[in-house]
């Protein structure tokens, strides 16, 4: 097992410029998820760590040796990539003995080791199969336990479930987090699905554009995003923006919206005339809140356990707001929403998060 | 019936110019050339049926016919492994991404398209000659060069040369192949620690198995017919001492010098069951080594 340690990590591509200054500590053990839109640079940034890629700038150290010069081969670490990338003319058995044979394993406890990953990831019976006689499921599988028999002290993960169909990502999602659990190993995962990042992260890395966004546990990234993309990017369905204006009088703070009746919010680290207040729809209620507005049903998606109503303001925006399953609701019905002051996140004009000066004291 | 024909209409239109050709053209001389081969036929005279007897005169008495297959064999053996070495060589340097990798792929290629032609069979056999090109060059670096093409002993050489010189279109099928090889493989492979020789011999080779049994298939049907290269550079007669005598330039030299018709049309069939039995031999084997990556089991 090992931690991570990237300083001024850089990577470019000719005059592109694909990852910058990236600075960032992986804890030994940690589930670590790089998240991001694709072109994000999350790949390239794990394809440095491998060694896949050559590292233009900074340093990157694993378990305290830095290994910007260092073979892939060299780096005690194991990759899942996205295509599993089998090889295809050798059975399962022969898949996952053939790292181990390039490092001069002695032949029992080749054996001995192919066996314990495939009781683990419960393959045994696919050992004489060849990976085309394998389903999707079981393909990621054995490229788990090709990456286990190694026992590397990392695992990088290159998203590895999006090959798969929405049940059985779930059903793996569950299983990696109980290898996880199991292994104890760092482990990387890249992903652009946030919720495979909310569900299975220690921490999130939330990048863009090549530059970290926001580190955090997911809960940190849920409830006090630092910007407006991280706000936007975690939680689904996706946070409501509002353009606020903001307007001090008589000693307090008060934010006009379109649609919406001008309302007192906490004093403020910092504003700016122009905000982005935002709530996510579980945090807008349907009659009741600090602050109401009028709207009217566009649209009703009935998932079940809630329900997901998308309502036009006057203003001719329109919010998401997420409902318990249970009320029928119809479209072009007038409705009353509403939100409490604590939900809401403030933003200012360069889209950073904005915290309110007495933010305990609104709690109670 | 109906139905087939309308299903399979578009298909049988673009075969039809070549069934028109050949039943139009091939499938007479095809046949009547079986017949010619159970005849003695000097093509004045009309054929007289003599059975099995070109067949037994071959393989009984004709030490010429031993010796023609000798060389065809031998030049097989050489050229065709050689020719795809050289082949799959190139094809791996071409796949490393190249920019200019169009420009290269028209120049390794020109050869293949200038090789089966006469001009370069001349050209070939000017490079060789005593005071040719490549004895020049030897005598640079202090070696006396051989008499290769009028030396019995090197002159099927220079034409296995030639042949390894002509990779150009196993070697675009052979990069076809590598570029179907997912890279992630190597990727993988890479961080299993493989080394490159066993990269080589544990993924590509395996993977681009197909592709080396069709290029193994087509170059030894093709270099069992090679032909205008033996004939140009050893003057129409095999020489010297028979060691360029190909079996087609045998089989040509018995029609079309001597027209003992009958005998070559024996010949032409011999030759067609030879190549059979090595196309057999090399699908029957194929099961063992080539593996294909969307076969049903």
């Amino acid at each position: 097992m090992a931690g991570l340690t990237l300083r001024n990590v850089g990577k470019r591509y000719g005059a592109l410029s694909i990852i910058q200054g990236l600075n960032l500590d992986i804890r030994d053990g940690e589930f670590l998820v790089l998240v991001g839109p694709s072109g994000c640079g999350k790949s390239t940034l794990l394809r440095m760590i491998a060694g896949l890629e050559d590292i233009s700038e900074g340093t990157i150290a694993i378990g305290g040796r830095i290994v910007n010069d260092l073979p892939a081969s060299k780096r005690e670490l194991s990759m899942v990539f996205q295509s599993y990338a089998l090889y295809p003319h050798m059975n399962v058995r022969k898949n996952l003995a053939f790292g181990l044979q390039n490092f001069n394993v002695p032949r029992q406890q080749v054996e001995h080791r192919v066996a314990e990953a495939a009781r683990i990831l419960q393959i045994e019976q696919l050992m004489d199969r060849k990976p085309r006689q394998l389903s999707g499921g079981q393909k990621q599988r054995v490229a788990i336990g090709r990456a286990i028999v190694r026992e590397p002290q990392l695992f990088l993960f290159d998203e590895p479930l999006s090959n798969l169909d929405a049940e059985l990502r779930v059903q793996m999602r569950a299983e990696l987090a109980s290898l996880y659990t199991r292994l104890g190993t760092t482990m990387i995962y890249v992903t652009h699905d946030q919720v495979e990042a909310m569900t299975m992260a220690s921490r999130i890395v939330v990048l863009r554009g090549g530059k970290i966004e926001q580190v955090g546990t997911p809960q940190e990234l849920y409830t006090r995003p630092q910007n407006l993309f991280v706000a936007g990017f975690i939680g689904s369905p996706k946070i409501n923006m509002l353009q606020a204006k903001v307007l001090h009088e008589a000693g307090r703070t008060f934010v006009d919206i379109a649609g919406l009746p001008r309302f007192a919010i906490p004093a403020l680290r910092a504003t700016s005339e122009a905000m982005t207040l935002c709530v996510r729809p579980s945090s807008l209620q349907v009659g009741d809140g600090d602050v109401t507005t009028e709207g009217t049903i566009r649209l009703v998606e009935y998932l079940g356990s809630e329900t997901l109503l998308h309502v036009a303001l006057p203003s001719g925006q329109v919010l998401l707001v997420s409902d318990s399953g249970r009320n029928p609701y119809r479209m072009g019905d007038p409705v009353t929403i509403g939100f409490d002051l604590f939900d809401l996140h403030y933003f200012d004009s360069a889209g950073q998060r904005v915290e309110p000066t007495q933010n305990e004291s609104l709690v109670q | 019936m109906k139905r087939f024909f309308a299903r399979n209409a578009p298909a049988y239109v673009f075969l039809l110019p070549w069934l028109v050709g050949f039943f139009l053209l091939a499938l007479g001389p095809i046949l009547a050339s079986l017949y010619l081969s159970f005849t003695r036929y000097d093509m004045v005279s009309d054929p007289r049926w003599i059975g099995l007897g070109n067949y037994e005169y071959m393989f009984t008495r004709d030490r010429r016919f031993w010796k023609a297959l000798d060389v065809t064999f031998t030049y097989v053996v050489l050229a065709v492994p050689a020719r795809l070495i050289v082949a799959l060589g190139v094809a791996m340097l071409l796949d490393r991404g190249l920019r200019t990798i169009g420009l290269y792929r028209a120049i390794f290629y020109l050869p293949s398209l200038l090789g089966a032609s006469i001009a370069i069979a001349i050209l070939w056999r000017q490079l060789f000659a005593e005071d040719g090109v490549v004895n020049q060059v030897l005598a640079l670096v202090g070696i006396q060069g051989a008499a290769w093409i009028t030396d019995p002993d090197t002159s099927l050489y220079t034409l296995v040369i030639l042949a390894m010189w002509q990779f150009g279109s196993p070697m675009l099928i052979f990069l076809a192949g590598l570029r179907g090889i997912p890279r992630d493989l190597y990727e993988a492979a890479e961080i299993d620690g493989t080394p490159r020789w066993r990269q080589f011999t544990r993924i590509t080779l395996p993977l681009l198995a197909p592709v080396i049994f069709f290029n193994l298939v087509l170059q030894t049907i093709e270099a069992f017919k090679t032909f205008s290269s033996a004939f140009i550079i050893s003057n129409g007669t095999g020489a010297p001492a028979d060691s360029l005598l190909f079996y087609t330039v045998y089989l040509f030299n018995e029609a079309f010098k001597f027209f003992r018709m009958g005998y070559a049309s024996a010949l032409a069939w011999v030759l067609l069951v030879i190549i059979a039995i090595f196309t057999a031999i090399a699908f029957f084997t194929s099961k063992y080594w080539v593996h294909y990556e969307n076969e049903r089991d």
